[in-house]
């Protein structure tokens, strides 16, 4: 497997929404690419038949009764906003502009 | 009066239960008595990054007027309260308490209160356990020797150059210095088992689905779970009988009844030896993995000979994915904490860099500041694996390895296995700094820990023994929902080595943690920067 260049670092970090320093990502190239040699190991195996597991208890398709209940108090939940109008979060316009 | 102080922190959780319903003691006096001691010694360990004295009190007084009630009624208090009511206990500080900071050792969340309980804490509450405040963990429980934590360093009592273990290194550190018995944290690859195996105490991992993760901060959703720590076997049991069962808000958690045996393990020894008897472990060898110190190898073969010597048989048997468990991992985890953390935008909670109008520099500006060196190797992993085009080489790929480790502990298992005895940590603890250069060798600290979590099975790490003074961990791992059968096992090998010789050291430098000259966790560090 082909490790990852500057660019693919810089394209991830893209990705993830972190803005890091040049030398934040230099270092971070180094390390990903230690880490992901890891992952060469994993082609030792064969799989191709072999079912995924994204969960280890067979429970499937909990569904509860559709009831109205107390929720959290809004005011309670807004003051951890980082900026508010009334009831409402304010975010910048992504739209139009 | 000093020595009060002291004979009350070193109870254990039923010997205060048993003092409570006698009316010997308080919980007003036994929370003051580990208040004390938690502000008094913190500045040395760092352990807490909450202490809510006023919070607590208030909790204890209710707890002792619900007490003096029952004794009013004639109750019969061994019946009608819980074990847990007036007992002291401390939360990892990413278990939501209404109206406290819940930081998850991030900068992220600095400031951030939380509007709500955890179910666990509910429950707690409900039980009138006594929160004491929340403790110190590596940042979003990312990391094995708490170093990664945004709120600096904690310290082993054992000894104060090294680290506890991580991630729930502040709530090990609380049990292992008599700040609280009893504390919660949470193991995604290891982190309630390998502190617990670092600071000499008790740590379980329950089965996945065993508690509700409702109010938790989420690392790596399908590996999560809660669970206790404590000094002895009975106490880890009443902690997970109390948080432990179905809630709806946690659609993962599962529908298994909780069995009330958790509340009576033997208190004799010789009753509790019993559970050994006829039963067959196995030992695999893949755990004694390369690079195991060699004392803790010995320690855990002790270990064996001592089931062995109480009626087990223990077979020495193969896990052969074992060596796969850590790259399995290192592309599951981040994947899933990629997704997890990307609700932390700086918009509706936590810290926040803007809003301005360009909404693309506040996430950047946000994130790259709020998270640190640790979380941002996970996010930038768990993104690189699930791009597109590596999502099958990767992800995928790695889904299906974990199947293959999830198999082996099946066949086990359903070979007749009763349980599976294995080192919990390669390594007593280590020093500060000294896994910090290279992130693979800080991750082989849980490389006998994780498959447990990839496989979602029980585990546990009970104290066997020290190396050169620092403590050494024996885990214990077992089929689904087999918690009881494991803490009687457990509870069984405490009670036969009972008179162990190592059993009677304290940690070590715990006559250091008030000296005013003992320089804190973060002077200890200051001048290495961790990467």
């Amino acid at each position: 497997m082909a490790g990852l260049s500057h660019a693919d670092v810089e394209h991830v970090a893209h990705l993830a929404r972190l803005g890091m320093s040049d030398e934040e990502l230099a270092r971070l190239e180094g390390q990903l690419n230690h880490i992901v040699e890891q992952y060469t190991k994993l082609a030792e195996l064969a799989t191709e038949d072999i079912p995924p597991t994204a969960q280890t208890i067979e429970l499937e398709n909990i569904l509860r009764d559709d009831v109205a209940r107390p929720s959290l108090e809004p005011e309670e939940v807004l003051s951890n906003a980082a900026e508010r109008e009334g009831d409402y979060v304010v975010v910048p316009a992504i739209l139009g502009g | 009066m000093a020595d009060a102080v002291a004979d009350l922190t070193r109870l254990n959780a039923h010997a205060m239960t048993d003092r409570l319903r006698a009316g010997d003691v308080s919980s007003r006096e036994l929370v003051e008595a580990h208040l004390d001691r938690a502000e008094a010694e913190n500045r040395a360990l760092n352990a807490w990054l909450t202490i809510d004295r006023e919070r607590a009190l208030a909790e204890a007084d209710a707890a002792d007027a619900r007490l003096a009630a029952a004794r009013a009624e004639g109750a019969k208090l061994r019946s009608d309260t819980h074990p847990l009511l007036g007992v002291p206990v401390a939360l990892k500080d990413l278990v939501s308490l209404k109206g406290g900071q819940c930081t998850a050792g991030s900068r992220i969340l600095e400031g951030y209160v939380a509007p709500y309980d955890a179910h666990i804490t509910e429950r707690l509450r409900d039980a009138g356990a006594v929160i004491l405040g929340k403790t110190n963990m590596d940042e979003f429980a990312m990391g094995s020797s708490n170093e990664f934590s945004a709120f600096g360093p904690v310290s082993n009592p054992w000894d104060l150059e090294t680290v506890p273990g991580g991630s729930s290194g502040g709530s090990a550190v609380a049990v292992a210095a008599y700040h609280a018995p009893l504390s919660i944290g949470t193991d995604t690859g290891g982190s309630i088992r390998q502190p617990a195996s670092l600071c000499g105490i008790v740590g379980m991992k329950p089965t996945y689905g065993r508690v509700s993760r409702y109010g938790i901060v989420a690392f790596a959703s399908s590996l999560d779970q809660i669970g206790p720590l404590a000094r002895d076997v009975r106490d880890a049991a009443t902690l997970l009988h109390a948080v432990a069962g179905r809630d709806e808000r946690d659609s993962t958690s599962a529908p298994v009844p909780v069995p009330d045996e958790l509340l009576s393990l033997p208190a004799s020894d010789d009753e509790a030896a019993d559970a050994l008897r006829g039963k067959r472990l196995g030992l695999p060898r893949e755990y004694f993995v390369d690079g195991m110190e060699p004392e803790t190898g010995r320690r855990v073969r002790e270990a064996v000979e001592a089931l062995e010597a109480a009626g087990a048989t223990v077979e020495e048997v193969s896990l052969p994915h074992t060596d796969y468990g850590l790259a399995t991992y290192y592309i599951v985890a981040p994947a899933e904490a990629s997704a997890n953390l990307a609700r932390y935008d700086g918009i509706r909670y936590g810290r926040a860099v803007g809003p301005h109008d360009d909404y693309l520099a506040d996430y950047l500006a946000t994130r790259g500041g709020g998270f640190g060196p640790e979380v941002k190797r996970r996010v930038m992993l768990g993104t690189y694996a699930l791009s597109a085009g590596y999502y099958d080489a990767f992800y995928v790929k790695a889904q299906k390895v974990r199947t293959l480790i999830k198999r082996d502990f099946d066949t086990l298992f359903a070979a007749g296995f009763d349980a599976l005895v294995a080192p919990t940590s390669p390594t007593p603890a280590f020093r500060f700094g000294a896994k910090l250069a290279d992130p693979v060798q800080m991750y082989l600290s849980d490389a006998c820990t994780l498959p447990v979590n990839m496989a979602g099975l029980p585990g546990i790490s009970i104290p066997c023994g020290l190396s050169e003074g620092l403590p050494v961990g024996l885990q214990l791992i077992g089929p689904a929902w087999s918690e009881l059968e494991l803490l009687r096992l457990s509870r069984a090998y405490e009670a036969v080595t009972a008179s162990a010789a190592w059993r009677s050291e304290e940690p070590r430098d715990i006559g250091l943690l008030r000296e005013p000259t003992t320089p804190t966790p973060v002077e200890r560090v200051a001048g290495r920067s961790p990467r």
